[in-house]
């Protein structure tokens, strides 16, 4: 029986604007097994951001349902919603959104806090993740003093933080060169392989192909196909053809 | 494995963890919060200068010293007080808005670090009373500082009236004369303006707090600044 993570039933999301209704999202139905290397694919503005948002918490659907782990996400209270932010998945943004006013191991370590463990505890996970995403030597910068590639490690490492079981990332790579860009991609596929972590994450970016189980293109709010890696790999040969 | 793992109810994260967060902050964005702090510390100041100069005028017509001085201006004994009274309202006034607008802002531009806390597994509640822990060293500090320079305002205005007089007569302590209203004296008025600065600040920073702590987090992050 395969292990559903994340099940979307015809979700859909509009946002108003005055007496405009724009319909990011038009009846999402999606299914991610668990160990899953996921990327949402499609056009600038097509809704990926906003799937995004729906399957980690981080706002409600207008209609639908949104299952994590066989639990309907509109049935959860405040505070189970903000223990699931916590416990279960680890954010990475395009924009990095580390918080300026804490270190990187300040960072790192909040989501721990938040999840009420031991001060030395949570320091030493904090180094040990610091130099997993080989930043050990950064570990007391503040975000302003790192580059955009040291940034986005450490918003993998704040992701590690307490051993989430889905890895939600929005274009991780968007504002990195193209080698920082391959090297973040390695280890968020790192963390897939070894620790056997979901990654779900949307992207423009073609390096992102041949590292996916799986590919969903999204358009117009829809979800217009789904591959599967034997059919990617393919594409990808095309697409170094071009280069 | 994990799987159907029913999904637990956040903690509330120790009084003490919440204070060194916000201690943190303070500490960081020192530059930018004495800037927030300033609104604070000028509407202090204006409250303080303004009071402390009554009572030293109150003090030293009371000891007979300034007699000369106000008999110049006839009307000045009664005119005083009103002057004052509204000197004293409009100049709490001024701290007010100008607390309010402080806080408003400084909750705004961080909006995005609101929405990156939710997603870290932060509580409505935390980010609340992180803020008004945050506003309240602040309205505190700005206050203190505030009602120093308004001190020093009114002294240096008490010297140029009264040369040194002022101090054999300074009404250091509360006092209440027989023929005229209670007297807070300068130490009372200082503490009640840090205590004023702060209770303002924390009510000023409540509301939008309380507001961007309700958004769910990819809105607050979506603002950009
Ligand atoms: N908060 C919002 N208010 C109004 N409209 C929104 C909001 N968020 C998204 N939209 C709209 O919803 C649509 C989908 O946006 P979304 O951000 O999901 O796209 P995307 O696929 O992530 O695009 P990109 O690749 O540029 O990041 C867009 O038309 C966008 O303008
Ligand atoms: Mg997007």
């Amino acid at each position: 029986m395969p292990d559903i993570v994340v099940k979307t039933e015809d979700v859909v999301k509009e946002y108003r604007m005055g007496s405009n209704v724009l319909r990011a999202l038009d009846g999402i139905n999606i299914e991610i097994q668990r160990g899953e290397y996921i990327s949402l694919m499609g056009p600038s503005g097509s809704g990926k951001s906003t799937l995004f948002n729906m399957i980690g918490a981080l706002d409600r659907p207008t209609a639908g349902e949104v299952y994590i782990d066989g639990q309907n996400m509109s049935h959860l209270s405040q505070r189970q919603i903000a223990a699931f932010r916590c416990h279960r998945v680890g954010y990475i943004f395009q924009s990095y959104n580390l918080l300026n006013v804490r270190t990187a191991h300040g960072n790192v370590t909040l989501p721990m806090i938040f999840a009420g463990i031991p001060e030395k505890q949570r320091n030493e996970k904090a180094k040990k993740l610091l130099d997993k995403v080989g930043l050990g030597d950064r570990m007391y910068h503040l975000p302003d003093e790192l580059s955009g590639g040291q940034r986005q490690r450490v918003a993998i490492a704040r992701a590690l933080a307490n051993d989430p079981s889905i890895i939600l990332a929005d274009e991780p790579t968007a504002n990195l060169d193209t080698i920082t860009g391959r090297e973040i991609i390695d280890l968020i596929k790192q963390l897939n392989t070894e620790q056997g972590v979901t990654v779900i994450s949307a992207t423009h970016d073609l390096k992102m192909l041949d590292v996916s189980d799986r590919i969903v293109d999204i358009r117009d709010g829809l979800v217009e196909r789904i591959r599967n890696r034997d059919e990617i790999e393919i594409e990808v040969g095309e697409v170094g053809g071009h280069e | 494995m994990e799987q159907q793992r029913p999904i637990e109810e956040q903690i509330d994260l120790p009084f003490l963890e919440s204070l060194r967060i916000s201690f943190q902050s303070l500490k960081i964005r020192f530059g930018r919060s004495i800037i927030t702090t300033a609104g604070i510390t000028l509407g202090i100041a204006f409250l303080v200068s303004v009071w402390t100069n009554n009572e030293i005028e109150f003090a030293l017509q009371e000891s007979g010293r300034s007699s000369e001085i106000t008999n110049i201006d006839e009307a000045a004994e009664q005119g005083i007080s009103t002057k004052d009274i509204w000197l004293i309202i409009m100049s709490l006034i001024v701290c007010v808005v100008g607390i309010a607008n402080s806080m408003l802002m400084a909750v705004t531009e961080r909006f995005r670090e609101i929405g990156t806390m939710k997603c870290l597994g932060a509580l409505d509640g935390f980010v609340v009373r992180l803020f008004l822990l945050e506003s309240g060293f602040q309205g505190f500090a700005g206050a203190l500082i505030g009602a120093l320079i308004g001190l020093l305002g009114a002294v240096i205005l008490g010297l140029k009236n009264y040369g040194l007089d002022l101090f054999f007569y300074f009404p250091l302590l509360p006092a209440r004369p027989e023929n005229g209203p209670f007297q807070l004296g300068v130490l009372l008025l200082i503490l009640f303006g840090c205590v004023l600065g702060m209770i303002l600040a924390v009510i000023g920073s409540s509301f939008p707090a309380w507001r961007a702590a309700k958004l769910p987090p990819a809105e607050a992050m979506r603002t950009e600044v």
